[in-house]
Order: structure tokens, then sequence, then C-alpha cells
């Protein structure tokens, strides 16, 4: 019975994990269909930041929720007027410069920080389950993974930022014509995703250590996820990353990780198989 | 009529409420040419699409030479001896004119009746001269060109159409006009049309669709004469 | 026959190469001669990508899937078997098998572009953490220990066939991939003057209009794709022969950027391109290695965004282009002069 607990708390965890490390993604790329590579590294950035702050005597809270999403969410600013935006339309080439800038960064953050596993511990203890412990942080992560796709599909759904956004999206000429500005939107947007992606990067910091190569890990598995999901940027977000964790984190339990990975991979192939434009291409269509 | 080259029974596509195409009788006999006009959203694209395999009907057959083509992937109906022109025209922009007649001819036949091939079709098409160009560098009235000799490289039995004439000056629009004359003694055509000029130039039978159903189907003359056809066109509402 | 196909600036690719092979172990020493084994044989790493990309259009970001699953069938094969023949055959063969399978799930399900370039390079990754978790004696392939993040060292490296005592000695060796490179270079052009070659590109170049022209689009990226991966673990088998020693670093993002980068800086859309890009990169890394100014990666990095940035077309074509230009500027006062005489 806790083991059947501890299990549904690592699916739940696995599918927060998907949504944190998506989230950020699924808006720079479903809403701008830029394809940035260095995703991974934001959320690396984000770590770092994280860590680094804490080490210097910033509370550990204001570390991850405020310092990490300010400081990825400025360099993605940055990143989008020097270089995404120079490419837009230009996938390929978006593609590339993107990979630039992810061996860059990683090549930035092993020269100032080296190559060693640089660590926090995780704040907030366990609790016993029955037979097993189960860490409290696991638990709010799960929470703040649903906080996050709650506040966005808020601000996309009600306010006129998101209205403005989601416009801009669609129909930059016309958004033009009612007097806002698509450059100032689009790194507005690219800044959030950035940002989401960076604070993402700051609560997982904990759990996995940071390394300048843990982008690596990420990046694919967030592209799968948002693909996947197809292109409603939350429900897409949220049913791929339901299908993906289960999945892996059952695999995982039953095998080894890395079967659990596998299995992910297999499991994005056959999805995309079927529903060659993700899964809300078809279904939910029209959500958010 | 001897068997029909391509016959279409009760063809229907539906989209959600729209009934874009309604039950469509369509009968093309061997070496035929025929013209599909109607204003705007009579179902002509839709129509063609349906026959090119790139949208599958709801209900109806679609028969060429008496098999059902309806639904099939569009490269099987190709390999069926159907040629297709799109709309939009659908070229290799970074090839030679040379090498797109190659690639059409080259697929059904071997290397020296390709290469056979592709000169008479370029003497034929009056191409010659760009022979060596490349094909996303020309003048849109060439690329035009470029695509009807690319699909008649492939020597297929029925050609389609689409629009052949758009977006030609005067002088080509005459020479597209000749080409397909020419063409047709051979082949059996089928044209979807809006330049009337064009159509007044190339039409023998022409079929007028309305709201997705064929509204009249009469030789050129009859149809200019024709009030229901004038109605549609002029905004009016005509027939059922 | 084909050889009416081939142009000027193949025979002179092929005719250099020769050269370096035959001119080579004659003017440099034993150590700078095992450096240009292994950048011969990531040249013909980069021919694979090169061909796949430039001319399929199919964007595999996880090029090195196939590179390490060929060194690793070598390695495997070699150590269980004791000769390299097979080994050497084997590393074709696998990696093309997988290429094929997964070859068969993206093109016939339609995916493209982003797609196919996020799916491959998943492939690559999960590859490399596959292989960086068999450590320990549990994880082996006959008599073959994959020892995990440790790699497999004291690979048995070529011998002549049918005698496992007689080992290539390090000339033989380069004169062996020097020819492989030859025949990869010469037989992809060949290819690609084919039919099979022009209805690859025209795929590239247009899919639906190869569609109307009744050729079979999915079939035609299968097999491109996994001549690609054969070859590419062809290079594989080099590799691991080079330095007897093969890790899961084969596998890893930084490889798969690697032969990503030299197809860029050499020029997508040709072979030499990517030829010309392996070598200049490569020189590039090793003098980079020896200094410790700065970090490998952030170099390339730059470099990879200068080059997308400011040279998107790679050196080769942007070399082309240029000479285009001048010989028209050269042109146009002479037509001038002509026009006012």
């Amino acid at each position: 019975m806790d083991l059947a607990a501890v299990l549904a708390l690592e699916i739940l965890n696995g599918i927060a994990t998907l949504v944190l490390i998506s989230v950020g993604l699924a808006i720079v790329f479903g809403m701008m269909r830029v394809i940035n590579l260095a995703h991974g590294e934001f959320l690396m950035l984000g770590g770092y930041a994280a860590i680094v702050a804490t080490n210097h005597g910033v509370n550990i809270w204001i570390a991850m929720l405020v310092v990490s999403p300010i400081v990825v969410g400025i360099i993605g600013v940055v990143a989008e007027r020097l270089i995404i935006r120079v490419l837009y339309g230009r996938m390929i080439d978006t593609l590339l410069a993107t990979w630039g800038l992810s061996l860059f960064f990683i090549g930035l953050v092993t020269t100032i920080f080296g190559n060693t596993v640089a660590g926090i511990g995780a704040p907030l203890g366990g609790i016993a389950v029955g037979r097993y412990s189960i860490s409290l942080y696991r638990l709010l992560l799960v929470g703040i993974a649903a906080a996050i796709l709650l506040a966005l599909y808020a601000v996309l759904r009600t306010t006129r930022l998101g209205l403005l956004a989601r416009g801009t999206m669609e129909n930059p000429n016309m958004a033009a014509a009612l007097g806002v500005s698509p450059p100032r939107v689009y790194a507005a947007t690219f800044g959030v995703g950035a940002a989401l992606t960076g604070l993402a990067g700051g609560l997982l910091a904990p759990i996995s250590g940071v390394l300048p190569t843990v982008g690596a890990a990420y990046v694919a598995k967030a592209f799968i996820t948002v693909i996947s999901g197809g292109t409603a940027i939350m429900a897409g977000t949220a049913s791929a990353a339901l299908l993906f964790g289960t999945v892996n984190q059952l695999l995982t339990y039953l095998t080894t990780p890395v079967i659990g990975e596998a299995g992910l991979l297999a499991a994005a192939i056959l999805l995309l198989r079927v529903l060659p434009h993700g899964i809300t291409g078809k279904l939910f269509r029209g959500s958010l | 009529m001897t068997d029909p080259i391509l016959q279409t029974i009760a063809l229907s596509i539906r989209f959600g409420g729209v009934e874009a195409v309604r039950g469509v009788n369509l009968r093309l006999a061997e070496r035929e040419l025929r013209c599909l006009i109607g204003p705007n959203g009579a179902g002509k694209s839709t129509l063609f699409k349906l026959l090119t395999g790139q949208l599958q009907p709801t209900s109806g057959r679609i028969l060429f030479h008496g098999e059902d083509i309806a639904g099939d992937h569009t490269h099987a109906i190709a390999r069926r001896g159907i040629g297709i022109k799109t709309q939009v025209p659908n070229l290799f922009d970074g090839l030679t004119v040379r090498e797109h007649l190659w690639l059409a001819a080259r697929r059904t036949n071997a290397r020296v009746r390709a290469d056979a091939i592709t000169d008479e079709i370029l003497e034929r098409v009056g191409l010659r001269q760009e022979a060596g160009g490349v094909v996303g560098r020309l003048s849109h009235g060439l690329r035009q060109w470029v695509e009807l000799g690319t699909v008649l490289a492939g020597n297929p039995e029925l050609i389609l159409l689409d629009e052949p004439a758009a977006g030609m000056t005067h002088d080509e629009v005459a020479r597209t006009a000749e080409l397909i004359r020419e063409i047709n003694r051979t082949h059996a055509l089928i044209v979807v049309e809006h330049d009337m000029q064009f159509v007044r130039m190339i039409a023998r039978t022409v079929t007028v669709m309305h709201q997705g159903a064929v509204l009249v189907e009469d030789t050129m003359d009859r149809i200019l004469k024709n009030r229901a056809v004038r109605d549609i066109y002029l905004g009016k509402h005509g027939g059922a | 026959m084909i050889l009416r196909h081939l142009s000027p600036g193949i025979l002179v690719t092929a005719a250099v190469m020769v050269a370096v092979a035959v001119g080579a172990p004659l003017i440099v020493d034993q150590f700078q001669l095992l450096q240009l084994t292994v950048f011969a044989s990531m040249c013909i790493l980069a021919l694979s990508l090169g061909v796949v990309w430039g001319y399929g259009g199919i964007l595999c970001f996880g090029q090195s899937a196939f590179f390490g699953l060929g060194a690793y069938t070598y390695a495997v094969t070699a150590v269980n078997v004791g000769e390299s023949t097979l080994a050497i055959a084997l590393s074709l063969v696998v990696p093309a098998v997988f290429a094929a399978l997964l070859g068969y799930f993206m093109f016939y399900g339609r995916l493209s572009d982003v797609y196919l370039g996020v799916i491959t390079l998943s492939v690559t990754l999960i590859f490399f953490n596959l292989t960086n978790s068999t450590a320990g004696d549990a994880y082996r392939i006959g008599r073959a220990r994959l020892n995990g993040f440790n790699g497999m060292p004291s690979l048995p490296t070529f011998n002549v066939p049918g005698t496992p005592g007689r080992l290539l000695d390090p000339t033989e060796t380069f004169y062996l991939v020097m020819a492989l490179l030859l025949i990869v270079y010469v037989g992809l052009h060949a290819l690609l003057a084919s039919h099979f070659g022009r209805v690859v590109v025209a795929v590239r170049e247009n899919e639906t209009r190869c569609e109307l022209l009744g050729y079979d689009v999915r079939r035609h990226k299968l097999l491109i794709f996994t001549l690609g991966g054969a070859i590419a673990g062809l290079a594989g088998s080099l590799f691991a022969n080079w330095g007897a020693f093969v890790s899961p670093n084969v596998f890893s993002l930084t490889t798969t950027s690697q032969i990503i980068i030299w197809v860029i800086v050499g020029g997508l859309g040709t072979l030499v391109g990517p030829i010309i890009g392996c070598v200049v990169m490569q020189y590039l890394a090793t003098e980079l290695g020896t200094q410790q100014l700065a970090n490998t990666s952030l170099i390339f990095g730059i470099i990879f965004l200068a080059f997308v940035l400011l040279v998107p077309r790679g050196i080769v074509p942007s070399l082309a282009a240029l000479r285009a230009r001048l010989s028209a500027a050269r042109a146009r006062p002479a037509a001038q002069a002509r026009r006012a005489a």
C-alpha cells in the first residue's frame, strides 16, 4: 500500500519534472515556432544561478524562485535580440545558432566553474510513508508545476497581455496595425519562456546537482514533450508530460532508468507516428 | 460515349457542415479536353484535389479506366498515368529545366530514351533556349511552362491542370492555349480555370460548377448565352 | 560513362587525395601520419552527414549514433572473433540495419525537419546513456565487456584479412583509410549522378512534385539515410581501430555537434565541403586542445555562431559564390567596352 503511494508519487514527480522543463520551451516553440537548442543550457544556467546565489548567502527559496528566473530571463532577452531576431523564419539557421549558443554557454560555465558537480541540498527534508520516506521537496515541485500551468492558463486566457501575445503570434501584421510592437512581444515572450526555464533549472538544482553538461539530459526530453504535445501550449504540455512521465517512471521502476528513458523515446516515436501533429494537433484542438 | 477514361459517380466531400462537392457526375472521353469553371467557392479546386488524391471523398467513386482511384495516395495516382499541375507551381527550384523533364521521363524509361524524350518535350513546349536555366530564377510564365513540360514528359494519359494560365501576360496566355490545344491531340485534359479569355481559346465542352454541384455542361458558345451561368457569375442566385 | 558526370572539381579533389595518400608517408613523421589517419577517418564520417543532409535534405542530428554503433560493433566483434575482417563488415551492417528501422519509423510516419532532428538527437543521447551505464562484469557481449563509461581498451586492430597475426602497420592503415575515403567520395558522387541520386536531390527540392511524378519519396529517403548510417558506421570502425579504444563519447552530444559543425563550416550541399570543414575543424581542435587558453566548447560555440550568422552557406559555397561574383565583375567592364565600341 505504501509502495503504491510511493510509486504514485514517483510518477507524479516524473510528470512534474517534464512539465517544469518543458513549459518554457512550449511557450517559445509553441508560440514563436523557434527551436531553441540552448534550452537545456537555460536550465543549467538557472541551476547555477540558484547555487551561486545560495552559496553567497541568499536564501535558498529566493535564489530558486527569484534569482534564477530573473537571471535566465535577462539572458533570454539578450539572446533574442542578438541572435533569434536576426534569424526569425529561418528555422534551420535558428537551430544551428542556438546549438552554437548552447556550446558557448557550456564552455563559458566550464571555464568559470570548472567541471565538477556543484550542489545544494534539497530543503524541507522528508516524511515517512510506511517503510519509505518521501521527499517533501519533490512533493512541493508537483504543486509548483501544477501552479505554473494554471497561472499560464490564467494569463493567456484572461489577461490583456496574454491576448496580445496570442494575437501577435497568430498575425503579427494585424497586431502591428493595432499598435502593438511585434518585436517587443517576441522579446517579452522569449524572455518569459527563458525565465520559466530558469526557474525550472533552479528548482531542479537541489535534486540533480548541476554540471555544465546537465542540459543535454534535459533538452531531448523537453523537445520530445513539447512536440508530442502539439500546438496547444498548456493542454499539450500537460497531456504529453502525463503520458511520458508515466511511461518513463513505470519503466524505470520495473527495470532501469536508462530503459525508462528509452521507453519515453519509443512512446514519443509511436505517438508521432499515429498523431503527427502531436496530441493537441488532433484532440483538444483549439484549446490553449 | 465509348468507355470514358475518367468518370466520377456521385462524388461528394463534406467538411463539417459544408458539402464542398455535391454528387458530381463527370465523364471524360479519351482525348477529350474539358474545362471546369465556376465562380469562387464553386468547388472546382476541391474537385481537383479529389481527383489528384490530395483529398479523400466522403462518398462517391472516381473511376480511371474503370478502376476506382478515390482516396488513393497522390503518387499512386500519378503512377497510373495521370499528370498533375497544381495551382501553386510545384517545381524543383534548384534544378534546371532539363533536369525536370529528365526526372519525369526517366521514371518509366531507360536513360537513352529519357534523354530523347527530354529533347522532344523541350522542343514541343518551346523551352529549348532555357534548357540549362535554373528554374527558381525563371519568370512566372516560364515556370508554368516548365511544369507543363514536366507533366508531359511523364507521358500521362490524362492531364489535370489547375489554372495553367494564372499570372501570365496576354502573349503567354495565347501561347499556353496553343500548347494545350496541341497536347490535346494526344492526351485527355481537364483544365480548371478562372481566366475566361483563356477558356474561350481552348474550350470544347465546359462544365460549370456552382455551390459544389454541376450547374450545366455544354459547349462554350451555349454556356456564354446561358442565363443561369451569367447569373451565378454576376451574383444573382441561379439554379437550385 | 559515369566519368562524364564527374566535374573537374571532383577530379581535382580526388587527385589531391591520391597525392596525399602517396606523398604523406614519405614526408611526415609517424605521429603526424597517425593524425592524418584519424582526420581522414573523420572525413568519411563528415561525408556521411554531408550526403544525408546536404543532398538528401534530412536533418539528422544524431549521426553520431551510427558512428558509435559502428565503433562498438567493431569492438565487440573484434574482441570476440579475434580477427578484424568480419568486425569491419559488421560495423557497416549493424548501423545500416538500425538506420533502416529508425528511418522506416520516421519517413513512413511522414515526420520531417524539426521532428527528425529532435528524434535523431535523442537516439544518440540514449545510446550515450545506455553505454555509459554498462560498467561491471554483467554487461558483456560474448567475451567483450562493455565497461560503461570507462570504455573498451586494447581492441584488436586491423589485420590482413585471413591472417590474424599479421596486423597492419600505421603506414598500411593510412593507405587503407585514404583508399576508403577516396572510394566513398567518388562513389557518392557517382551515386548522386545516377537516377537514384538525382531523385534524392529532387526529393530535397520539392517532395510534392516528386510524388506527382510518381516517385516514392519515403523509400528514397529511407535508402539514402541507411547508406549514410552505413558510411558513418565504417568511420566508427576506423576510429576504433585508430585508438584501439572505444568509449561512450562516440555517442555524445559533443561528437554529434562536431559532425554538424564540419558540414556547416565546409558547406552544406557539396561533398568536398564537409571534408574541408572536417580537416579545418579537426586541426583547430587539435591545436586548441593543446593550449589551455579557452575551453573547446566555448570556442566551437563561437565558431558555430559566427558561421551561422555571418557565413551561413559555409566555406566552399561562399568561395564559389565569391568566385562567380569576381568573374561577373571582370566581365562587366568588357561588356561595357563592347557596347561603347
